[in-house]
């Protein structure tokens, strides 16, 4: 007796965890980057403005920036740039630009034309890096904390809702209480 | 005018459902004969609804209708009027009304089968099938209506996915659903037997050809799909464990058990409450499958638009339609013993063994394929499983399982005198083992270690299912038509077997970089690049390359490969040229313009590939022949006239 | 001039390339090339979430691709990738579940299925073996096919 109610048992089960999966499934497609909480990778790549000049990840130290990975080619990140902008102008962190696999002539003339968000962009043009950073679109950002660990990222154009209640907390802890 | 007319017809076909419903499960516990009637009409103006319903979106794709939401998604007026009709299960929205449609017409197969049946069984089955009608209905209603309205209308359409605008794209649908739709009548007829309270040998007879046939169909839309993926996907992968595939493999492996769990019950009573569950698991996977499909749950290249919503509402279906039939089993099944014996070495032994195996494979796919689900549910973090995981788990379990097919097939029922037929089976392997060796190293010079383990199995299958029919015919006995259908179905598989280990092998993959006038070396075949030139279509324009292929100096095909670029989407597909050449299979596709005239081929020599979707094709007539033999259509068997009388007493 | 236009939005098309990917440079050691075959199929591309990076024509493919290749003839091992892989994706960017306490019942479930499955069948086949010795049919001739 008992035992034919087994199968209605392991389809209980199921069932549950079949609800839990549609729950989650808005989540489907962004993977959880196995980067956060752990010190961001090294890079040291050239300027675009100025080739002989080096965007360092050591020299980054000591302060909060948001990497933002980008291509002229990209077009998501083209309607990214206005919130980038508005990010710029806040001035509450600096906005480090990973222009990937990208053409450096298009890219200075789009800065030049659209405006530019970034305190310096570094020139990943064989994609090493982005691949080091677990990059597998863009755009995607990063946020990373002054002892070098990244606290937070950002698969997908950054707008206003993920600033407000991801990045700026972030920013400024909560104070004593 | 159109749409709204669909969508009315929907509406009423929805009621009609429901009252089916209603009637066919109601009339027979309250003994109203009348209520039982009254499921004929309440079917005959369901499906002329739902006839009318789809009849109404075909006319508004053939009318390029972009007023309808549905058809400016999915269509354009450049489009091929071909195409146009069968984008009509190009999507979501439509797809349901294609499963609606067929769920229709094999209610109203039933109802001429019927005829034979018990009224009041009859009635609990076709109202059974009228439930699940309803609720596709219902569901489709709600959250997925293709008669939607744009306003104002589009001025276009946005065209039917280029991948979709092939002739393979018309017929893998609605033969893979009519295999999914189908075992909704097995599982109506479980639920039609739990309902009474009884379940017998003749019960059994009954569901058999209904079972087999849609184990046919669904056996050629799997190898359509895989057909398809083979010459439309450009990279000659022709099964990918994609979650989507299984979804159609697990209720295909299911049926199989269910169709062979059923013999034994047939012949001699047993496993009755195992057929029973088995009967409910196959249309639960079919279930499963549409869920997974369109829920959102799962990343798949197959998936339908992600809709949490919907996903929402077909697990509440799910859980009233298979938790209902599981309670019922959990209910009856224990009043269905029999005391039937059979020694060891018999047939039900090697029937049991087939079933024990054939699920422990649905059950491995089946959890490879939701544990990315079911990891990330129990907070266990993402995994991710593909081929390295299925390929030999799904092996473990399927080289058993047809090694054991080539021994148990001599066996008689009840007592298998396997000792009688032991020479025979001896006999059969020794020739098998000498083929397959023969074939990996003699033809191939090389292979895996497994290959000519597995090119002997299946070779032995084929052997050994030719064995009976020889011995009838020598002995100019009789040859039923279950006992041809299932030598061929058998054949069929052991064709599959060493087919599929060939390609496993032996295939030969290279991409190489060519200019005009230069050749290459791949497989023993020589390619010539010819030319490149452009190509235009009736929606598309591209670009074909021209490849002259010989081996050792005989001439053996000109082959064009295409690329693709659709107006409207901009979508580029590879159309590769695919050529027979004595057994081997080559296929050529076209890669990138690498710059100075030279371009990027990807060439790819598939020995015995095509046998794998022929063998599939086998298998499903031989399904088909077993399912037309006469002791299924005698009108009047002595079983069936007792069990009517039987039911008029209660 | 109708024919120059079909031959650059052909050109042009290769930007939205929907096609198999293609790679001509083969490593010269043939046991090396195999490694990189089976491992290329065994990395899923991040962006085509349903394919290998054999298979996938993108461009992030492309870049994980010439990661293997360098990585194989800089002598790494085949699970050193996959780690190096997985510690950038997760464990998302591989087709073969790593054997971890996470993924234990994934792997074990074919062969503690198979051993169950024995068990049940043992007892069944010892159950209906001893039903004959007292079934009252058992003067019956037996039934064929």
């Amino acid at each position: 007796m008992n035992r034919f109610y087994v199968p209605l048992g392991i389809f209980a089960l199921l069932a549950v965890v079949l609800a839990v999966g549609i729950r989650h499934s808005p989540d489907k497609g962004i993977i959880v980057s196995p980067l956060l909480n752990k010190a961001a990778p090294q890079f040291a790549l050239p300027e675009l403005a100025d080739a002989s000049r080096v965007v360092d990840s050591a020299a980054l130290r000591g302060r909060w920036y948001l990497l933002n990975v980008w291509g002229t080619w990209c077009v998501e990140c083209r309607a990214e740039h206005e919130m980038l902008l508005r990010i710029h102008a806040a001035g509450r962190v600096p906005l480090i630009g990973l222009d990937w696999k990208d053409d450096d002539a298009r890219a200075q003339a789009w800065l030049t034309q659209l405006g530019n968000p970034y305190e310096q962009v570094a020139v990943d043009r064989d994609g090493a890096v982005a691949i080091d950073w677990g990059v597998y679109g863009a755009p995607e950002s990063f946020l990373v904390n002054p002892q070098g660990i990244i606290v937070y990222k950002h698969v997908g154009v950054l707008d206003e809702a993920t600033w407000k209640a991801e990045i700026l907390p972030r920013l400024t802890p909560p104070g004593p209480t | 005018m159109l749409p709204e007319l669909g969508h009315f017809a929907l509406i009423l076909a929805l009621l009609l459902a429901g009252l089916q419903a209603f009637f066919g499960i109601a009339g027979a516990p309250l003994g109203r004969d009348r209520w039982t009637a009254a499921v004929t009409p309440a079917l005959g103006g369901q499906a002329v609804m739902v006839a009318t319903a789809v009849g109404c979106l075909i006319s508004c794709f053939v009318g390029n209708d972009f007023s309808v939401r549905y058809v400016a998604d999915n269509s354009n007026s450049a489009l091929p009027l071909f195409y146009r009709v069968s984008a009509l299960w190009g999507a979501h929205e439509g797809s349901l009304l294609l499963w609606i449609l067929l769920l229709a017409l094999w209610s109203v197969a039933v109802w001429f089968g019927a005829r034979r049946l018990p009224p009041r069984f009859a009635g609990r089955v076709l109202g059974v099938l009228g439930l699940v009608s309803f609720g596709f209905l219902l569901f489709t209603l709600a959250t997925s209506n293709p008669f939607l309205r744009l306003d104002p209308p589009a001025p276009d359409g946005r065209d039917l996915n280029p991948i979709l605008q092939d002739p393979g794209l018309a017929i893998h649908p609605p033969i893979l659903y009519t295999g999914y739709v189908g075992f909704a009548v097995a599982f109506a007829f479980a639920c039609a037997a739990m309902l009474e309270g009884r379940l017998d040998q003749t019960w059994a007879r009954w569901t058999r050809p209904w079972t087999t046939a849609a184990w046919a169909f669904l056996t050629c839309g799997i190898a359509l799909g895989s057909f398809w993926a083979y010459y439309e996907l450009g990279w000659g992968g022709f099964w990918f464990w994609d979650p989507v595939e299984n979804a159609s493999f697990m209720p295909w492996l299911v049926g199989t058990a269910l169709v062979h769990s059923l013999a034994a019950t047939d012949k001699r009573g047993l496993f009755k409450s195992w057929t029973l569950l088995l009967a409910i698991l196959a249309f639960s996977m079919s279930m499963l499958g549409t869920f997974l499909v369109r829920s959102g749950v799962l990343v798949s290249v197959h998936s339908f638009a992600a809709d949490p919503s919907r996903g929402v509402f077909i697990l509440a279906f799910l859980v009233l339609m298979i938790g209902g039939a599981l309670s019922l089993y959990a209910w009856r099944a224990p009043l269905l013993k029999s005391t039937a014996g059979f020694e060891l070495g018999a047939r039900e032994s090697f029937l049991l063994f087939n079933n024990v195996l054939l699920v422990i494979a649905a059950t491995t796919v089946f959890a490879g394929t939701l544990a990315p689900l079911i990891s990330d549910s129990l907070g266990l973090g993402t995994v991710s499983v593909g081929p390295p995981y299925f390929n030999p788990t799904f092996m473990l379990s399927m080289l058993p399982l047809a090694a054991l097919l080539c021994v148990g097939i001599h066996a008689n029922w009840k007592r298998g005198r396997l000792g009688d037929a032991s020479r025979t089976i001896l006999y059969t392997l020794v020739a098998a083992a000498v083929l397959g060796c023969g074939i990996t190293f003699g033809i191939y010079t090389h292979g895996h270690v497994l290959t000519p383990v597995a090119a002997t199995i299946g070779i032995w299958i084929i052997l050994s299912s030719l064995v009976e029919p020889w011995y009838r015919l020598r002995r100019h006995l009789s040859l039923p038509r279950s006992l041809i259908g299932m030598t061929i179905a058998h054949s069929g598989l052991g064709i599959a077997v060493l087919a599929l280990t060939t390609v496993q092998s032996f295939t030969i993959e290279r991409d190489v970089a060519l200019a005009v006038g230069q050749s290459a070396e791949v497989g023993g075949y020589t390619l010539r690049f010819t030319g490149i030139k452009p190509v235009e279509g009736p929606n598309f324009e591209g670009v074909g390359g021209t490849f002259v292929i010989s081996r050792g100096g005989r001439p053996v095909a000109v082959m064009t490969p295409q690329k693709r670029q659709f107006w409207v989407q901009h979508q580029v597909t590879s159309e590769t040229a695919i050529r027979l050449d004595r057994g081997n299979n080559l296929l050529l596709a076209l890669g990138e313009d690498l710059g100075a005239g030279r371009w990027s081929v990807r060439v790819q020599v598939r020995p015995l590939v095509s046998l794998v979707w022929l063998a599939a094709l086998i298998m499903a007539i031989g399904a088909a022949i077993a399912a037309s033999d006469r002791r299924y259509r005698t009108l009047r068997s002595t079983a069936s006239a007792a069990a009517a009388v039987a039911e008029r007493a209660t | 001039m109708h024919t120059w236009r079909v031959l650059l939005t052909a050109v042009a098309m290769l930007a939205a390339a929907q096609l198999p990917a293609l790679d001509t440079t083969q490593l010269a050691d043939p046991a090396l090339q195999a490694r990189y075959v089976a491992l290329t199929h065994e990395l899923r591309c991040m962006q085509c979430q349903n394919e290998s990076i054999a298979d996938s024509p993108v461009d992030l493919a492309a870049d994980l691709r010439n990661q293997v290749r360098g990585q194989l003839l800089a002598g790494k091992s085949d699970q050193q990738i996959r780690e190096w892989m997985a510690a950038r994706y997760g464990d998302f960017i591989l087709f073969r579940p790593r054997f971890s306490a996470r993924t234990a019942w994934l792997w074990l479930a074919p062969g503690v299925l198979l051993i169950f499955g024995a068990v049940v069948a043992v007892r069944i086949l010892r159950q209906r073996a001893a039903l004959l010795a007292s079934d009252p049919d058992s003067v019956d001739e037996d039934l064929r096919a």
